[in-house]
């Protein structure tokens, strides 16, 4: 069992995601990969920001990590967050989840991202072309 | 006792910068915080809710504040 919850400031490079959870046991791996979409709402978005406070982000993410291995027989865990300006297409966020069996990586997969976008402190800037908001902020 | 409560994401947007001082009462809890947050800074109220971080963990109402205590607020998340 290992887990790798990092906070990133540069590309996330996918492939090497991937190799680090796959294990000779492993039956599958699943993974989630975040994407920048072009639009909300029908509105056109040029960039995203996203903010974090980092310290207490890695401890949640820690806690996601620790329920997943007490809930699911997986083997490895990667949660990788990025922070900083990104534009369409790129990928603010990778889980990677290794099992012996698919059931275990789709459930806790799903599991981590889920409580992901509830409970760690990032935050997501939409910046369009007259002007910008911060995602959820308001009702 | 003086705190510092840092802010992030739409919270240092209404605060004008990423932290800012106050002056609590010795046996101050959370619920008194964001009271006096929510007078000296009455857009908070409109945000959809908001969370005190004490010590990088999310803390109830009832919970006491420190002066050595890492305190911040944390509006909204949207990561992912």
């Amino acid at each position: 069992m290992q887990t790798d919850i990092q906070i990133l400031t540069h590309p996330i490079n996918i492939q090497s995601c991937i190799n680090s959870v796959m294990l000779p046991e492993s039956g599958g791996i699943d993974i989630f990969i975040g994407t920048v979409r072009n639009a909300t709402k029908g509105k056109a978005v040029i960039r995203l920001e996203f903010e974090a406070y980092e310290k207490m982000a890695l401890a949640e993410m820690e806690k996601i990590a620790e329920h997943a291995y007490s809930k699911w027989p997986i083997q490895n865990l990667l949660i990788y967050h990025r922070t900083g300006v990104l534009s369409v297409g790129e990928v603010p966020v990778i889980i990677a989840v290794s099992a012996a069996h698919r059931d275990a990586a789709f459930e806790a997969c799903r599991y981590v991202i889920d409580t992901l976008k509830q409970t760690v402190p990032i935050w997501k800037k939409e910046i369009f072309e007259d002007g910008e908001i911060w995602v959820a902020a308001h009702p | 006792m003086k705190i510092n409560v840092l802010a992030f994401g739409i919270a240092k947007d209404i605060f004008g910068e990423p932290s800012v001082s106050l002056e609590l009462a010795n046996n101050a809890n959370v619920y008194n915080l964001k009271y006096l947050l929510e007078h000296q800074y009455p857009r908070l109220k409109q945000l959809a809710s908001y969370m005190i971080a004490v010590n990088n963990e999310y803390a109830l109402p009832e919970d006491t504040i420190h002066e050595s205590d890492e305190i911040a607020i944390i509006p909204p998340v949207s990561g992912g």
